[in-house]
This record gives structure tokens, sequence and C-alpha cells, in this order.
């Protein structure tokens, strides 16, 4: 029994984390790589294929299945864990650690889910181990957050349950494989699996807590829950066509909020969500080359995206604050912590020879071929918009930019360090050396990333993206240059620069709030109207008189009896 | 003895009750009630088992008069699964009444409010057993003029309990003598009052209008009683300044009585082939179900007293039992009796806990209970259980009665009406969480009144709540014993699939 439970991967890192808050800190940083680096080398030996079913009053469940695309996955999760160990080693809260540890355990547990019962098993438990991250928070936004946050992942599992059990009652089965997503059955797992992956209108839960959950849990938070929901989606629902207009809006949309955001880490979940939606259309194409694109960007975008939240947080920890406009300078006394920030900045905007680069081709490429030119232009637009969020705002305000008021810093602990440096290895290896990634791919397809008219496309859009923001900058500085150069500068990224991003942002930021907002009064007004009507004197339940209360009695009496005669 | 259960089982309250009136003394009052709900609810149990064990249907017959001359008591797979909840229900909240009684009723009332709580236990537990039509109205009767005295007795600190005990009186009489012409009509055409040999003479004049209206009457009297919206204008009043055992009481055992007679009536005598009835009433039950389940979900959104949020969720909860009836299947029935079940177990944890902070507050409003997740964490915990039933979230009791609703929604293709379910079972989890975040996420305001709790407030309320999560784990026996009870309707080769 014991060892059919352990052969399920990462139910080794579930049942481990039990042990972790009693053991004294030093072992337990060592015992948690090595539990990950075991569950890691037997994770990676399972073929293609079932491996373990069980019976369950009458159903059949597959505790682990491996599909072609389950082990780029799995591995990055592992990889994602391991890294998370080491970029906590200085935090002693075990809770976190435990919970992080769990939290990674049921996502990798969870891509080998063959069943929709047992996901929906591992999917509930990502979102309560996961809580704990949030949890961790210390601001008095945290609790709320992490109750919202939890109300979303649940609400998720249970739109998942009952899509499960639609499923079953069809007849299709428990099995997870491709799925109509226009019967009730699909809408329900396409909605449960659209929450957890931030759809638009469905993304608030991201936003809310990621930013309140601890230096180290928002890190740990960024690398699962999203991308096993889009490992999800791939399975069921690639190629389906909705999907990558869904993706588009994704990309595009968070980009506008990213250029408002002062808060760097929510700045940072907003770009995960925008690199989620580049995953979202690969996804909708669905062909092999746009499914390899969806898993090469999710493998990477973890890892960058990771080291982003990571360097970002080493920022929060050392200086206290990760609001743009108190940072500034602080490449003097974190120089490495710099350089690695600028290394995951350079992967994100997939510049040549950086991991974002020989991954995200995939998708524009597979969105050029299937002839969708306006998803390819949003696509475009959105890594210009990268640009801008990641370089300036992740990038050149907290490391290069001027100081507000000096910020005393020292450089991040040593575990923080090892993990960016990790991290960072990891984006300029994939950069330069993607064969391995590739090989690892579903749909081994070789592409071809170095042509020449992608690299130059690529530089050039890089290129005249960031000329484009120093020409403004230019001439932002000349139209104040009589002001002291703080104030100049400081001007320039706190005013100048958001309100040219506001000249293109604004209308889409008003238009997409005219559309919440038009949501919002629907919902507001149906609350008001029953609210009018439960009223002590309203219409459906305060009725005190007791003629108008018969009166309603008998209308009814005599339309069931003249429906009688009628029909 | 044990042939005299059927019989025993409405005997023994409606005989401890002129006892419970004459022996002034509030203990000795509540002892009687206690120890005869109790006795009541092992005879229940004792009829559920030994019905199970049979699998067939017992006859009592009163005086050995034998049916269609006599009164016959039938004790079948249906009878024998709702009345265990009356008793069971009866019996915790007897338990619990000692605290509330004491707390919200003049001292020299204690024994006629006794008296009066047995009687209409006592009517509740004669309208499931008994097979005799005018017998039903009878104990319907019984149980309604007893449960506006009690409902009236909250006038002691709540003076709104007057009218709305009045409302509730003058309507549930209307009820009473809709369900008493449809009957008259009923007994004209056939000349029996008895249930199973209505059934068999009725094919005979199926076709006659006076048979129609007979039904509509039936059913629009029982409507009223099992408050179906639009006809529930009085329950929200009565519940809301009902004293809180009342309250508990009432809440998970009157209207679902209701609601089970509505069955036998319209399944066990006209049946389900009937004609009109499908179209014609089960449209209307649909209909009015779904409607009520918006109507309430949205006005328990709204409310703020607490008493009055979970009356206004009653009504939805109503509506669902009546989606399940309406769905004219065997899945539908067996869905309305699970929901039938399972939703006296968490009403009855729900009015339980807030009649606990009602008895020290006065009352229990969004305010009162404002951060009080820390004052009387067992309680609040309670109630957050009770409340996640009532979405249906699973592992909870909530939840096996919903899968049932929408799969007997989904076997006869009523997509639509099962994403409605659905999304209103969602919006349940506003009026949840609106609970949540006042008791656990907000402070405690300055000079808010001090609660309390102590075992003998929370128990009562946690036995229920532990059947709820019981009856969510652990579902086989119960959904077998609900579609034992709805096959008495809709024999399995009909209508099921």
């Amino acid at each position: 029994m014991l060892d059919m439970l352990l052969s399920i991967p990462g139910i080794m890192l579930i049942v481990g984390a039990l042990l972790v808050p009693v053991l004294p800190h030093a072992p337990r940083q060592a015992y948690m790589l090595a539990l990950i680096a075991v569950s890691g080398y037997l994770t990676f030996g399972i073929e293609t294929g079932v491996h373990s079913t069980a019976n369950l009053g009458g159903l059949e469940l597959i505790l682990v299945r491996a599909e072609a695309m389950t082990k780029p996955f799995a591995l990055v999760f592992h990889l994602a864990a391991a890294l998370n160990v080491f970029y906590a080693m200085h935090d002693p809260n075990k809770t976190t650690a435990a919970a992080g540890l769990a939290y990674a355990g049921a996502a990798i547990a969870a891509l080998f889910a063959g069943d929709f019962l047992t996901l929906f098993l591992y999917w509930e438990l990502t979102a309560v181990t996961s809580v704990f991250l949030v949890l961790a928070g210390h601001s008095s936004r945290t609790l709320g957050a992490a109750m919202r946050y939890l109300l979303m992942q649940v609400g998720s599992g249970v739109l998942l349950l009952a899509g499960a059990v639609m499923l079953w009652r069809d007849g299709t089965g428990l099995t997870i494989q491709a799925i109509d997503a226009l019967t009730p059955a699909g809408l329900c797992l396409l909605i449960a699996f659209g929450i957890k992956a931030a759809f638009p209108l469905v993304n608030g839960w991201l936003q809310d807590a990621y930013p309140e959950a601890s230096v180290t849990g928002t890190v740990m938070l960024s690398a699962f829950t999203t991308k096993l929901a889009i490992y999800m989606l791939a399975l069921c629902f690639a190629g389906f066509t909705p999907l990558i207009y869904i993706g588009a809006v994704m990309a595009v949309l968070p980009v506008f909020f990213a250029a408002i955001e002062n808060d760097l880490r929510r700045m940072l979940a907003y770009s995960l969500n925008n690199q989620l939606g580049f995953m979202v259309i690969g996804i909708g194409i669905g062909t092999q080359l746009a499914i390899n694109g969806t898993v090469a960007h999710a493998f990477a975008s973890t890892i960058y995206q990771g080291l982003l939240f990571m360097a970002l947080g080493a920022v929060l920890h050392r200086t206290g604050t990760a609001k743009a406009s108190e940072l500034g300078a602080l490449w003097k006394s974190m120089p490495l912590t710099a350089i690695f920030c600028t290394v995951g900045a350079l992967s994100i905007i997939s510049f040549p020879l950086f991991s974002g680069f020989v991954t995200k081709s995939f998708t524009l490429g597979a969105v050029a071929k299937e002839g969708y030119f306006f998803v390819w232009l949003a696509m475009v637009f959105a890594t210009v918009g990268a640009v801008q969020h990641i370089f300036v705002k992740a990038v050149y305000l907290p490391f290069f930019g001027p100081a507000a008021k000096p910020v005393k810093a020292q450089e991040a602990p040593l575990g923080m360090l090892i993990a960016m440096g990790l991290a960072a290895t990891l984006c300029l290896g994939i950069g330069v050396y993607p064969e391995p990634l590739y090989a690892l791919l579903p749909y081994g397809a070789r592409y071809e990333v170095w042509k020449t008219g992608y690299v130059l496309g690529e530089l050039q859009l890089l290129f005249f993206a960031g000329l484009g923001f120093v020409v403004l900058s230019m001439r932002g500085l000349y139209s104040v240059a009589v002001d002291t150069s703080v104030l100049n500068t400081d001007w320039l990224f706190r005013r100048a620069l958001p309100r040219v991003t506001m000249a293109i942002a604004g209308p889409v930021l008003r238009l997409w709030l005219v559309v919440l907002g038009g949501l919002k009064r629907g919902v507001l007004q149906a609350l008001r109207l029953s609210e009018q009507a439960s009223r002590e004197s309203g219409l459906v339940s305060g009725i005190s008189s007791i003629g108008s209360a018969a009166g309603i009695f008998l209308a009814m009496f005599a339309l069931m009896l003249t429906l009688r005669h009628v029909m | 003895m044990m042939q005299h259960l059927p019989i025993l089982q409405v005997l023994l309250p409606l005989l401890a009750a002129p006892f419970a009136a004459m022996l002034r003394g509030r203990d000795v009052a509540w002892g009687i009630a206690f120890i005869t709900t109790g006795t009541a609810f092992l005879i229940s149990i004792a009829l559920f088992l030994e019905q199970r064990a049979l699998g067939t249907t017992m006859v009592y017959e009163l005086g050995n008069w034998a049916a269609p001359i006599g009164i016959v008591y039938v004790i079948d797979a249906a009878s024998a699964l709702v009345l265990p909840v009356i008793s069971g229900v009866g019996f915790i909240a007897t338990l619990a009444a000692r605290q509330l009684v004491a707390a919200e009723i003049d001292p020299r009332d204690h024994s006629l409010f006794y008296a009066a709580w047995l009687l209409t236990i006592a009517g509740m537990l004669g309208q499931v057993t008994t097979g005799d039509a005018f017998n039903i109205f009878v104990f319907l009767e019984i149980s309604s003029l007893s449960a506006y005295a009690l409902v009236a007795m909250g006038s002691g600190r709540d003076r709104r309990a007057l009218p709305a005990a009045f409302n509730y009186l003058i309507l549930g009489t209307v009820g009473a003598t809709f369900y008493v012409i449809g009957l008259g009509l009923l007994y004209m055409l056939t000349g029996t009052l008895n249930l199973a040999d209505l059934a068999e003479r009725l094919p005979q004049v199926e076709e006659t209008r006076a048979v129609f209206t007979a039904m509509a009457f039936i059913a629009l009297g029982l409507f009223l009683k099992m408050a179906l919206f639009p006809l529930h204008f009085w329950l929200v009043p009565a519940y809301a300044h009902a004293p809180s055992a009342v309250t508990a009481l009432m809440a998970s055992t009157a209207t679902k009585v209701s609601v089970y007679v509505l069955i036998r009536l319209i399944f066990g005598v006209f049946g389900v082939e009937f004609p009109g009835l499908a179209d014609a009433v089960g449209l209307a039950i649909l209909t009015l179900g779904i409607a009520g389940a918006f109507v309430g979900t949205l006005a328990a959104i709204v409310e703020t007293d607490l008493k009055k949020l979970f009356a206004q969720s009653s009504i939805a909860q109503l509506g669902y039992m009546a989606i399940g009836i309406g769905a004219m299947s065997a899945t539908g029935l067996a869905a309305a009796f699970l929901h039938l079940f399972n939703h006296a177990l968490m009403k009855g944890a729900l009015f339980l806990a807030i009649g606990m902070i009602a008895a020290q507050a006065g009352r229990a409003t969004m305010g009162t209970i404002q951060g009080a997740g820390k004052q009387i964490p067992i309680t609040m915990t309670a109630i957050l259980f009770g409340g996640l039933a009532l979405i249906g979230v699973p592992l909870t009791a909530g939840f096996i009665s919903k899968v049932y609703l929408v799969r007997a929604l989904l076997e006869q293709n009523f997509w639509l009406l099962a994403g409605l379910t659905f999304i209103s079972s969602a919006l349940a989890l506003a009026y949840v969480w609106k609970i949540i975040e006042a008791a656990w996420l907000q402070p405690r305001p300055a000079g808010a009144p001090e609660l309390s709790e102590t075992a003998s407030q929370y128990v009562p309320a946690w036995i229920m709540v532990f059947a709820t999560l019981g009856f969510g784990i652990y579902a086989t026996p119960l959904v077998e014993a609900a579609f034992a009870a709805a096959h008495v309707f809709i024999p399995s080769t009909m209508g099921a699939n």
C-alpha cells in the first residue's frame, strides 16, 4: 500500500512535508533538497503511458499516467521546487517550508493524474496548501486576500468536480482527454481551468493574492498553480479556437495594468498573466508546433518569471519595500541581484540568447503560420509592453534609477543568490543551447529558431521599442531640464512615461473598465432590485397585508384553472 | 408491542401534551417533552429499520377496522424515511429548547409551550403516518394550530411575533381550507377518503373537470403550506419573530411535512401519468421552484437579520425540493427526499446555533456576529458548516442532494434548469461568505454584547452538524432509502432510467 502510494509522483513530497516542521533548520534544507532530488529522479524515469490504477466503488481511477507533455512540466516543477528551497534558505518559517513542499508535491501529482476525480483531489490540495503561503504575508490585506484566493481556488475545484460528475453521467468516463468545450461538462472544466490560469475576468485573485504573500511565498506561488492549469488546458482543450482570442486579451490587457502599477511584485503578477496569455494562444491554435511552443514557454517562463519574483523579492527582503517609487540605485549595494534580475528581464522580453527568445518563437511562428494576423500583432504589442514594464520598472527603477531617498541595503542572503544564480544560468543555458529542452517537447519537432528573419525581426522590435523609450525620456528630460536632476528623472518615470503610456493605454483601460463596470452595475442592480423586493414591505417577502397575500394565492389558483382549459 | 409502533409514534406525543400542560413547573414539562420526543425518535428509528429490513409496506388498522372503512396508518419506505427526520429534529430541538425557552419565554408559560410543542410534533408525525386523506387534514390542523400558538409566544420579547403569527394563522387556514375543499371534491367523485382506495378509483373519473379542480385546490393549498414561492410570505416573519427553539423546529420540519404530503397526494393518489399532472402541476412546480431558488437566495444575500436570512434561504431550498418533485421522475423524487432529509439537518444546525446567539444578544444580526468568530468559535463554526452544506460543498450532505437533483434534471434533458440550479447554489456562497467575513475577518466592535458558549449550548447544533457531515461523507444508505421512498410512488420500471 505504502510503496504504491509512494510510486505516485509528488506524493513523496506531500508525505515528506509532514516531517518538515519537526526538523531543525539546517537538516531541514538538506532533507527537502534530497527529497526533491529523489522525487525528480524517480519521476523523470516514468515513461509515457498508464502506470497505476485503482478501483473505487466501481470507478476506475488512473493514479499515474504520463502524457507526452507531462515530462517537461514535471521537470520544471521539480526545478522550481528545488530553487524555492534554496531561495528560502534564510527563512526560519517552517509552515511556509512545509506548505511549499506539499504544494509542489500536489502540483506534480496532479500532472500525473489520469482521471478528473484524482485530479480534483490534487487540485484542491494545491489550493489548500498554497493558501498558507499567502497567509504568511504580513500586510493588513493579507487575511482578506488569502480568503478571496482560497474562495476562487476552491470554487475552481468545485467546478472541476461538477464537470467530472457530468462527464461520468454522460458515460464519457472520467479519463482526462480531449474534451468538447461546448458541452455543459466541457464548459465547467474550461472555467475551472480558466480560473486557475487567470483568464480575463477571473484573473483578480492572482494580482490580489500573490503580492500579499511573504517574500518566499510569492516565489513559490508563481511557479505551480497557473502552469498546472495551462497543462490541463493543453491536455483537454488543445485546438479550441476561442482560446486564441481569450489568450490574446490575456496577453495584452495586463500590459496596461502593469504599466501603471507601482507595487513591483503586483506588476510582476500582471506580467505573469501576460505570459500565460501567450501559452493560452498556443493551446487555442493547437497544432503540434503551437503545443510545443506552449510547453516550452511554460517551461522557460516558470524559471524566468520565478527569477524576476526572486530578484524583486530579495529587494523587498533587504529594503522592506517593493514600491517602484521608493527604490533606486540598488546596483551599488546589490550588484549580483541586479545582474540576475537583468538576465530574467532579458529572458522575458525574449532577447536573443536568452530563454524567452527560443521558446516564444514557437508560438509566434505558429500564429503566423495559421494566419492570425491580429493575434500576432497583439503578441508583438504585448512583447513591446513587456519591454516597458519589465525593463523600466523591474530593472531600471529599482537598480539603476535615481533613488528618491537614500535606500540602505545589502546584497541578498546567500541562499537567495544561489537560487537566482541557478535560475539565471538556466535562462542563459536554454537560450544558448535549447536542444535538450526541444528534445523534451511532446512533438519532438525540430524547430530552427535561429532563422535570420526571426532574429532580425526580434532584435528590431526590441531595438525600436528601446529607442522609443529613450527618445521619450530624452524629450522628457529636455522639457524639465531646469529642475534638479533627481526631480527630473523622478518626474520622467512617474509622470512622463505613464502619461505616454496612458495615452495609448487610457482608451483600452477605459473600455475594459466600462465592460467590468457594466458587469458590476448589472450585478448590483439585480441585488438592489432583490433588496427592494425583499425589504420589510417589499414585493416578494414582506407582504404584510393578508389581503394581497390571499390575492396572489387566488390569482395563482385562477391561472392554474385557466391554463388547464387553454392547454 | 412492535406491531403497535405506528400508532404509538403519533399517540405518544399527542397524549403527553396534556400532561405537559397540566403539570406546572417548567423542568417537569421539559422533562416530559424530552422523554416523549426521545421515545418517539427511538420508535421512528425502529420503524425505519424494520421497514428497510422487510422492504414491504406495513399497514396498521386502527381498531382493527380494515380500509377503506377504517383508518389505516401506513409505514412504507417514504414515511419511514420522513418520520426519523421529524422526531429526530424534534428531539434535538427539545434538547436545545431548555436553554432557549428559559431565555426567551415567560416561566409561567413554559408548560403550555411544551404542550403546544408536543402537539405540533404529534401533528406532523400523524400527517406522515396516516393513510387517510381526511386524517391528514386533521393532523395538519393539529400541527398548524399549535404552531400558530408557538410563534405567537415570541411576543414576550418581540411584539412583531403577534402580527406574524396572525398572518401565519390566516394564510395557513386558507391553505388548509383549500386542501379540504379539494378533498371534498374527491370524496364527492369517488366516495372514499382512503389514499390507496382513492388512487384506485380516480382513473374512472380522471377526465372530468371536477377532478382537475380538486387537484388544483389540493396542490395550491399544499404549495402554500410548504411555502413555495410566491406563496411564502408567511414564512419569513413567522420564522424571524418566533422563539428561537420554535424557529429551529419548524424550519427543519413543518414545511418538509407539507412537501411529503404533496408528494404523497400528487404521486401516490393521482399518479405520475394522471392527465394534466405533468404539464400543469409539474410545470408550475418547476417554474415556481427555480424562481423560488433565485428569489430566496438573492433575498438572503441582502438580508442582515440572521433568522430572516436563513428563512429566505429556506425558501430557496424548498425551491430545490420542488424542482425535484417537478422533474416527475424517480431520481427527481429521490433528490427531493434527500434534500428534505439533508436540509432538515443543516437548517436545524443553523437555527439552533443562531438561536443560542439570539437568546443571549436579543437579536442575531450581522452586527451581532461581527468579530464573533473569536468569542464563540464553536458556535460560529457550526454556522459555517451549516452554510457550506447549504451551498452544496462536497463532503457535506448538501452536496449529495444537489448532485442527485442535477442528475434528475439531466436525465430529463433539462439543461437550462440544471444550469440555473447550479448558478443559484453558487449564489448561496455570497450570503455564507458575508457571515464568514463578518465573523472572522472583522474586528469585534466596541460595546458589542459579550457572547459566550457552553457545551450545553452548542452540542445540539453540533449533533446536527456531525449528521450533516456524516451523511455527506457516507451517503450510500441514505441514498438507497431515498430511492426506495421514490419507488413507492414511481416504480423503478417507469420514469427511472
